[in-house]
């Protein structure tokens, strides 16, 4: 018969033990995706990867045009996301208290948020690429704006409804109109989670593959022409990795360590980012 | 029930009525403020003091379920009016909450925000008027060398007397102290308590306390509510040395509380 105490600090103990072994399960295959990315990829990132274009088969290369083509588009779609999540946010927090057009959103967004993103792909396919009869960077763009609106207005909503409604008041009551309320003092209050929002999402386009397969495609040469099809890392990868050729699967891997990379630190930035702000308020 | 004074009433409260939805919070409710003095509302927790307060800046008008009812007449205007402009009326009537609400920007920002709302100052005179609201404050030889610091940055009591300057600094004619003191150490306290002595003479002030002593203190007249009633109301030696009602005298005496 174990005593209340003992008792007590055996099944602690075999909680910690249970969420130790977890936690150790799923930093195993994080650990073992990176390590072989890291294998893998960091042989092949060599200068020639930053200063080349994506060659024909069984030749050397680079990745040049993707990068700089997935940096055009993903700077564009959260040029075009970002202001639209941030307003739409706002209305969600500030002015959604009353009827029924704040639930509605919110709920189209949730919806929104957890689509599939090749739907989204195929959506913007459908809508502008068949219009206009062939594949485009803007299209890319596009699509990939439409994944980082409803992120951002998550975010922005959840970061506004944060800041405590005393500081409203204590606006509103030195006789503020709401909108310099909420310009002035609440979106303030609410930027470093905000901003933290919109680099989660950038983070999140930069490796979608299945929108753009079907808007920007791909384009083995230099272009910087957004009406043209564009090269992108994703879809280099997608393509290189399939390749029996050798040279190709190098760069893939290359590419892919990339994106990890920036991935990884637009991550850090973000959290470490939002560790200041959360000190001061 | 209010006493005869020779004041003059800043603020004439008639059959002031208040509703959560359909919970009533305030009932039948007459008194006079009187201009330029202290008027202390003590009671227990949930008697409508704090309701009451924010009645006179229509703060409840931010949530969509609170109405008032009645009259409270401002030099003789119903500011209950749906005619009357929410934003000046505030600007006339500041407020300090319970807890300190420093803004996210810079100290001096702070206290120029609400005075930049309704007046266009120079450069110059928004230096003298940051520097005049912080010296009534009490808090300008603390902050005078970091005024472009970060307003979430000073202590708690610090805060507080930062929305006190941030407050006076638009220059109302009402202050509205909300429990201004709960949530501070003693000697920041006893800062605020003295700070409101030296304002009475510019402004109407009106403060919210759960603090018996502190209403006894710092205040000319005071107003005992109970469960949404105005149960006395007199000059505030009276009401703690010779209160008229039984319940009074039992809440001070804290027989009951």
């Amino acid at each position: 018969m174990l005593t209340l105490y003992a008792r007590r600090r055996l099944i602690n103990a075999m909680g910690l033990g249970i969420s130790a072994v977890a936690m150790l399960f799923g930093l195993f295959w994080l650990g073992w995706i990176l390590w072989t990315l890291l294998a893998n990829g960091l042989p092949h990132l060599t200068t020639a990867v930053f200063t080349q274009m994506t060659p024909p088969p069984n030749s050397s290369g680079g990745l040049l045009n993707a990068i700089a083509g997935s940096l055009m588009m993903t700077f564009l779609a959260a040029l075009i996301g970002t202001p639209i999540g941030i307003l739409a946010g706002t209305y969600l927090a500030e002015f959604g208290q009353r009827g029924w057009l704040a639930p509605t959103t919110r709920f189209i967004n949730d919806v929104l948020l957890s689509a599939p993103s090749i739907v989204i792909g195929l959506f913007i396919y459908e809508m502008y690429v068949l219009k206009i009869g062939h594949f485009s960077g803007w299209a890319g763009a596009l699509a990939l704006s439409i994944l980082v609106i409803p992120i951002v207005i998550r975010t922005t909503e959840n970061m506004l409804r944060l800041v405590p409604n005393t500081l409203r008041e204590a606006a509103a009551a030195l006789g503020a109109p709401q909108w310099k309320v909420i310009n002035l003092v609440t979106l303030r209050a609410a930027r470093a989670g905000i901003i933290t929002g919109v680099l989660l999402a950038v983070a999140r386009i930069s490796g979608e593959t299945a929108p753009l397969l079907f808007t920007s495609l791909n384009n083995q040469f230099w272009s910087s022409d957004l009406d043209q099809p564009m090269a992108n890392l994703p879809v280099v990868i997608f393509q290189f990795a399939m390749s029996p050729y050798e040279d190709w699967q190098s760069l893939a891997w290359a590419g892919a360590l990339l994106i990890t990379i920036s991935v990884l630190t637009l991550n850090i930035m973000a959290r470490v980012l939002f560790r200041q702000s959360s000190t001061t308020y | 029930m209010s006493t005869e004074q020779s004041v003059t009433p800043k603020l004439v409260v008639r059959d002031l009525n208040f509703y959560y939805g359909a919970e009533r919070a305030l009932k039948d409710i007459n008194l006079s403020i009187p201009e330029k003095m202290v008027t202390a509302f003590i009671g227990p927790s949930g008697c409508g003091k704090s309701t009451m307060l924010r009645t006179f800046n229509r703060m409840y008008q931010l949530y969509p379920k609170q109405k008032a009812t009645g009259e409270v007449l401002l030099d003789g205007n119903n500011i209950l009016d749906k005619k009357q402009d929410l934003n000046t009326l505030r600007a006339k009537i500041g407020m300090v909450f319970q807890k300190p609400t420093p803004f996210p920007m810079s100290i001096y920002d702070n206290i120029a925000f609400g005075a930049k709302l309704y007046e266009n100052l120079t450069r110059r005179e928004m230096d003298e008027r940051v520097e005049w609201a912080l010296k009534k404050a009490a808090l300008w030889t603390e902050v005078k060398d970091k005024l472009k610091q970060s307003g979430t940055g000073l202590s708690g009591g610090q805060q507080q007397r930062l929305c006190i300057a941030r407050a006076i600094a638009v220059k109302p004619q009402i202050l509205l102290l909300d429990e201004p003191t709960s949530a501070l150490d003693p000697i920041s306290t006893a800062h605020i308590e003295k700070l409101i002595d030296e304002l009475k003479g510019e402004f109407t002030i009106i403060i919210v306390t759960h603090n018996m002593q502190q209403a006894a203190r710092v205040s000319d007249y005071t107003a005992y509510m109970y469960l949404g009633d105005l149960i006395e109301f007199g000059d505030t030696s009276t009401v703690f040395t010779n209160p008229r009602r039984k319940e009074t005298e039992d809440y001070i005496t804290g027989r009951f509380g």
